[in-house]
């Protein structure tokens, strides 16, 4: 009986030692399955590697980045000029933005929905809560039930600067944590509307998104996001406090080859660069 | 006439009443029978023993059921002693009109009362800001090791949030204990803590283990206190270290039923990941029930 | 001489233990409410989030109204609590209207016309019920009955505050069950008697005897019910649409103070008043579950004593 405390004290000190050095990527959750699928992929060709993952929301990323618990911010949106401020008010470096795939936040409507096209106006007005029945835009009459995302999201942070123009969401939209909350909400709701990255819902289909009258009407699809004309195109963005350096590096820079821009494709965002996509 | 009406009235209440169980039984069984019918099936040995993968839509979800074990382990290393011995207190060393007395059991209450969310508050400002990076500074130079989620921190948490569970049930079993026992070691001449120790423990480790087992089924299922202590969503390792982050399987439901990007690739699994939740915390508590009747029907004899 | 050395060490340890307890409360009371004071001491977070902007809404110009609006995310941050609060509220009043009569009817009958082998396996069933996790009834109202409640009201909203309500209530049912039932077992075998002997049936010795007995436990039920419903965050996060709505119609969804700090406490950078707003929000959460507690203690000890004449 007198050894097992002994014991016990013997066999926790290890647990008290910090763990090893592995990259920690925190931030966007459009960006968290994309982060994952890179991990697994470059750990699978490295056997050394560790990279984790946590999503949280692109805001979640940044202070992360800010208090220094992650090495990678993954965000949705770019800093603000305020964030990259305080970044270097604390490490004394500009923090460093890297592009690493581009997406379209896409407008969800229900496949019941015969509306199939809609201008940035309109959807700015249907999410401040001006337009409130399908009928206003080219549907059957209802009420329009609207879906967006926390405010932790990059995406609602770039749709609200973006698409709303800074001004405020309508209180009546009901805000889930992900993209995919919205979809599968959109997908469960005839009169629903939502937006986010690229996501795979049964049930939903992408709208046409129209700059204003005047211009054609495009789909957030390959072609339209890497020529920037589809009018809601973003690029995702890692941010590091400084030059990245070490495992960091050796990580990036296979995210930004054609290994793992392939990733991206098969995930369902888009590469950076035209030529990555033809890699099957 | 009046007699027929009473017994009308009578009849009908206690009919309606015997209804309300019902419906509350019938839902039970409504929520358990859904989640065996689409989870049970994708239930395997593989399931339980492997990592997820591409993407969460493959794969299993075994370092969610370690991450929740190492998380619960820890807890109850932490929570058990400190209940046991403030029930202990409570009951034997308290002087009878001491005014702690009555301070430490409204403390008790009250903490069973506090929101789990404001735990997770407390984890964070308490924990992890102020613990966490004092020793961060203390020990480790400033670097960040301790000031971050961890499962350590989580798990001190938790036991916070299931020490009135611990408490009650501790302090219920020492009850049951006949006064004769204490008079009886005592003229033997055993000092308090030998009284305590080689008489009360041992015929009090049934309710001892009673609250051990809700405690920990209830440290399993709470996610909003791990939610910003320690929780992570796709981990390639293993949580070795106490200063490690842990996946867990009440966070992961709810990842994956909020966020995930296939949600029907990913609805099989996250039945499934249910399933085990529910059947971890269902064994936990059918186990303190019945040890609870036992230790019942034992008193009534 | 070595023995009452390690005696006093024991006993050291055990009162510390003790004290622990009474030190954790104090503690979380103090470690949450000092990232919540900069909202009254920091003038950048008094401009932004002072205890006007919480509490009176932002003066939306230009004609000066005052709005109440919860979005602090924005060009101008807007922090307005009532939203939120109002949203707690109402789906603690769904919760509950679903969750008493049933939880109290069920333990009436256990306690009063269960015949003793229906009542040991009626018991358990409903405290299985406190066996599931509330992530699970989240996850339950969110994929399976959202659709069920929008079909069977013809809502608008597929998350409203009917389902999230119930849900909560399923959450709150095996507590004010448990301990209703506890009270009304609680009473002693001579009072049924007595009415029995008189001439009552079952349920009039239930009604004017043996509940108005238990009351002061019931009573006590119903608070640590009210006081679930209130906190409860995951079932609230996962299916009540998150959105801060103002209104008191439960076929909108809501928002609620818990799910708020929840969904939130992520995001924000440590120190900025959005932070310092959160941790004021779980200083009102925990002082309201305090107060409600402490009241709840000293009004059923006064009930108590009155009913029964004996001191508690």
């Amino acid at each position: 009986m007198k050894k097992l405390p002994l014991a016990a004290v013997l066999f926790s000190v290890p647990l008290l030692l910090p763990a090893a050095q592995s990259v920690t990527i925190k931030g966007s959750d459009t960006m968290v399955i994309l982060n994952q699928r890179w991990a697994e992929n470059y750990m699978a060709s490295r056997k050394d590697a560790v990279i984790q993952v946590t999503g949280g929301g692109s805001g979640t990323g940044i202070s992360a980045l800010l208090s220094g618990s992650t090495d990678i911010c993954a965000s949705s949106r770019p800093m603000s000029e305020k964030e990259k401020a305080a970044l270097q008010a604390k490490t004394g470096v500009p923090p460093v933005e890297i592009p690493v795939a581009k997406d379209g936040v896409a407008i969800f409507l229900n496949t019941q929905n015969p509306v199939k096209e809609l201008t940035l106006a309109q959807i700015k007005d249907i999410y401040t809560g001006k337009i409130t029945d399908w009928k206003d835009v080219g549907g059957t009459a209802g009420r329009i039930i609207l879906y967006s995302r926390e405010n932790n999201s990059g995406t609602y942070v770039f749709f609200k600067e973006h698409v709303l123009n800074k001004q405020d969401f309508s209180p009546m939209a009901s805000n889930l944590p992900g993209t995919a909350g919205v979809a599968n909400a959109v997908s469960k709701d005839p009169k629903g509307i939502g937006y986010g990255g690229a996501a795979y819902a049964k049930g939903i289909k992408y709208c046409a998104v129209q700059a204003d009258d005047k211009s054609p009407a495009y789909l957030p699809d390959e072609k339209h996001i890497l020529a920037g004309t589809y009018a809601a195109s973003r690029d995702l963005y890692f941010y590091l406090r400084g030059p990245a350096q070490g495992e960091v590096k050796s990580f990036i820079d296979w995210v930004l080859s054609r290994a793992g821009q392939s990733v991206v494709v098969s995930v369902g965002y888009f590469p950076l660069k035209k030529a990555a996509s033809k890699i099957k | 006439m009046k007699r027929r009406w009473i017994n009308f009235v009578s009849r009908f209440f206690t009919i309606a009443t015997g209804l309300a169980c019902l419906a509350v039984t019938v839902m039970v069984a409504l929520i358990l029978g859904n989640v065996v019918r689409h989870g049970f099936g994708h239930l395997s040995w593989k399931f339980l023993s492997t990592a997820p993968s591409a993407g969460m839509t493959e794969g299993g979800i075994f370092p969610a059921i370690f991450g929740t074990a190492f998380l619960v382990i820890l807890m109850t290393l932490a929570v058990v002693p400190l209940g046991v011995c403030t029930a202990i207190y409570l009951q034997e060393y308290a002087p009878a009109r001491s005014r702690w007395v009555p301070l430490v059991r409204m403390a008790i209450q009250n903490l069973a009362g506090v929101p789990a969310i404001v735990f997770g508050l407390f984890g964070l400002g308490f924990f992890i800001q102020f613990l966490g990076k004092g020793i961060d500074r203390f020990f480790f130079g400033g670097d960040l090791v301790f000031g971050q989620p961890a499962i350590l921190w989580a798990a001190l948490t938790l036991a916070l949030l299931t020490l009135p569970t611990v408490v009650v049930a501790t302090e219920e079993a020492l009850r049951v204990v006949p006064r004769a026992h204490r008079e009886v070691a005592y003229s033997l001449g055993a000092t308090r803590w030998r009284m305590v120790r080689h008489v009360l423990l041992p015929q009090a480790v049934s309710g001892i283990l009673t609250g051990t087992i809700l405690a920990v089924s209830r440290g399993a299922g709470e996610v909003a206190p791990i939610l910003f202590t320690g929780a992570a969503y796709y981990l390639p390792y293993l949580p070795k270290r106490l200063n490690q982050q842990f996946m867990e399987l009440g966070y992961h439901v709810y990842v994956m039923a909020t966020q995930s990007p296939d949600v029907d690739a990913t609805m099989p699994i996250l039945y499934a990941t249910v399933f085990v939740l529910l059947a971890l915390t269902f064994t936990l508590n059918f186990a303190a029930i019945l040890i609870r009747s036992k230790i019942r029907r034992r008193m009534k004899r | 001489m070595n023995r009452s050395w390690s005696e006093r060490i024991i006993e050291g340890v055990i009162r510390l233990s003790a004290g622990l307890a009474i030190a954790s409360l104090i503690l979380i009371f103090i470690f949450i409410g000092k990232e919540a004071v900069p909202l009254f001491t920091s003038a950048e977070a008094r401009a932004e989030a002072g205890m006007s902007k919480l509490f009176l809404g932002n003066r939306e110009s230009p004609d000066g109204k005052r709005v109440q609006v919860w979005q602090p995310v924005s060009e101008v941050p807007k922090y307005s609590l009532w939203p939120l609060i109002v949203g707690t509220l109402k789906a603690t009043l769904v919760a509950l209207l679903f969750a008493f009569p049933l939880a109290i009817a069920a333990a009436i009958f256990t306690s009063e016309f269960a015949p003793p082998g229906l009542r040991e396996v009626v018991k358990p069933v409903i405290e299985l019920l406190a066996g599931i996790p509330s992530v699970v009834l989240g996850f339950f109202a969110l994929i399976v009955t959202a659709t069920y409640f929008q079909d069977l009201f013809h809502l608008d909203y597929r998350l409203n505050t009917w389902n999230a309500g119930f849900a909560l209530g399923l959450a709150v049912i095996p507590i004010v069950y448990t301990v209703a039932e506890d009270a009304l077992t609680a009473v002693p075998q001579s009072f049924r008697a007595g009415s029995i002997a008189l001439g009552a049936t079952p349920w009039q010795t239930a009604r004017r005897v043996v509940f108005p007995a238990a009351f002061p436990g019931i009573f006590a039920a119903g608070i640590l019910g009210f006081g679930r419903a209130i906190g409860e965050t995951m079932i609230v996060l996962m299916a009540s649409g998150n959105a801060a709505i103002l209104s008191w119609n439960p076929g909108y969804s809501f928002r609620s103070l818990s799910a708020t700090v929840a969904a939130e406490l992520g995001e924000v950078v440590n120190g900025s008043p959005h932070y310092h707003v959160l941790f004021f929000i779980g200083v009102l959460l925990f002082a309201f579950t305090f107060l409600l507690n402490l009241a709840g203690q000293l009004w059923v000890g006064r009930l108590r004593r009155k009913l029964t004449g004996a001191r508690s």
